[in-house]
This record gives structure tokens, C-alpha cells and sequence, in this order.
């Protein structure tokens, strides 16, 4: 007999959603949820670059796009996310050595949690000499 | 338990090293060669905000600044598309829906690539 199982559905080995939420995986989920974003975002500096090989009033029309409010909280967030990837990745790539600094539990934990913060800073320095730049 | 491999498969060691381990190795080279290619754009970006259109023109027509720009493009797309299909093939599970994004895949980062190059060599040598 060949039909005898298959009647009820089988177990399935627990998920995502058994786990208590903790700073590493966190930000492992993020870090792919960042790569994602940044995917796309790679659009805006794309059209950009088109805008400035075209004429000077495409330019100016794109220029006003992203100098809006709506347009500088995108590229606010853009330029966050792209940090916090940027230092996810060197995160990865000295986990990937091994190395007992990267790895051990609490120093994981607090490159975990320094993330965001780091991020947003950085994010922040970048966006004030910006500012300052453009009113020198 | 019975070794199913071929004398020369237990030899090379491998096993079963088809592209997993490129693709492994490439998304970390990728990433290596983006932290200072992004760093330069980002600073780009902050030298040419609210620049007119002359400057902005000027500024990406110099060689170095097309040269770097175009590695930017070079090394970010190739890690984008590797990334992304990482996370298509962990997610998608529909064989049709996973062959059509992972050709949608290539295409994407392909045609953002020679759209970008192409307008800075636009700039850089049409005057």
C-alpha cells in the first residue's frame, strides 16, 4: 500500500518565530533587508547621472525632485541604510576570519548593538558638511 | 557507508563545487572593492550638492571622477545582483517565479550599468 500516510500534515521543524529577537540576528535580518533597499536605491544615483548627461532642464526638474522634502527623507534614508550595510559587511568580513574578537558572544553582541547608532551618525556627519558645504 | 563519488571527485576534494564557492568569494571581493568606491560617491554626492549643472557636468567629466565612477557601478551592481539572488533562491520557491526573477536579475543591474557608464561617457567625451 502506497496511500496509507499523507493524511494529516506533517510536522514542521520550528521557524523564525520561536526565536527570542536578539541583537546579532537582528542585525542579520537587516543587513539583507538594507541589501535589498540599497538594490533599488541604486536607481536614484543612476538617474542622476542620466539627468546630468541630458539637458539643463531635466537636471534642474531632478535636482528639485530630491532637493524636496520628501525627496532629501529618502536620500536622508538612503544614505543611512547605506552605512549600515557598509558596516554590516566589514562586520561579515571580519566574522568571516574567525576571529574571537568578531565571534565571542559579547563582543558580537555589542558590534550588534552599536550598528544603528554608528550608522545613524555617520549618516548624520555626512548630511552636516553636506549642509555646510553648500552654504560655504 | 559505500563512497558514491568518482576516483577523481575524492581527489579534487571539492565537493560538489560548482558556483557556490565563486559566488561566495565574489560577493566579498565586491564588498572589499565597494567601501572605498562608495566612499568616494558619497563624497561626490556631498561636493556637488545643489552645484549647477555646468559644475556637476565639469566635476564627472574629470577622468579620475569617470574612472571611479564607473568602478562604483561596476562593483555595486555586481554585488547587488549576486545579494539578490541569494534572496531569491532562499524565497522563492516556485521554479517558474524563481527562473524569471533571477533573469530579471541579471537584466536589472545590466541595463542600470550601461545606462549610468553610458551617460558619463556621454558626459565625459560629448562636449
Amino acid at each position: 500500500m502506497s496511500k496509507t500516510t499523507a493524511t494529516r500534515a506533517r510536522p514542521l521543524s520550528p521557524h523564525l518565530q520561536i526565536y527570542k529577537p536578539i541583537p546579532t540576528m537582528m542585525m542579520s535580518i537587516i543587513h539583507r533587508i538594507t541589501g535589498v533597499a540599497l538594490y533599488f536605491g541604486t536607481l536614484l544615483v543612476a538617474i542622476w547621472l542620466m539627468a546630468a548627461a541630458g539637458t539643463a532642464e531635466g537636471f534642474a526638474r531632478v535636482q528639485g525632485i530630491y532637493g524636496s522634502w520628501l525627496g532629501l527623507f529618502v536620500l536622508f534614508g538612503y544614505s543611512w541604510v547605506l552605512f549600515h550595510h557598509m558596516l554590516g559587511g566589514i562586520r561579515h568580513l571580519v566574522m568571516d576570519t574567525g576571529s574571537e574578537a568578531a565571534l565571542g558572544k559579547d563582543e558580537s553582541r555589542r558590534a550588534a548593538v552599536a550598528m544603528p547608532v554608528v550608522s545613524f551618525a555617520l549618516a548624520i556627519l555626512v548630511w552636516v558638511v553636506a549642509i555646510m558645504a553648500r552654504g560655504a | 557507508m559505500t563512497d558514491m563519488r568518482t576516483p577523481l571527485g575524492r581527489v579534487r576534494g571539492l565537493g560538489s563545487a560548482r558556483e557556490g564557492t565563486m559566488h561566495f568569494w565574489r560577493q566579498r571581493l565586491t564588498a572589499i572593492a565597494n567601501v572605498p568606491l562608495v566612499l568616494f560617491m558619497v563624497g561626490l554626492m556631498v561636493a556637488l550638492v545643489g552645484a549647477p549643472y555646468e559644475d556637476v557636468r565639469a566635476t564627472l567629466a574629470n577622468p579620475f571622477v569617470t574612472l571611479v565612477v564607473i568602478l562604483f557601478f561596476v562593483s555595486v551592481l555586481y554585488h547587488m545582483k549576486l545579494g539578490m539572488q541569494i534572496v531569491i533562491e532562499d524565497y522563492v520557491h516556485g521554479e517558474g517565479a524563481k527562473v524569471a526573477l533571477i533573469a530579471l536579475n541579471t537584466f536589472f543591474p545590466l541595463v542600470i550599468g550601461v545606462a549610468s557608464i553610458f551617460a558619463l561617457l556621454n558626459i565625459a567625451f560629448g562636449g
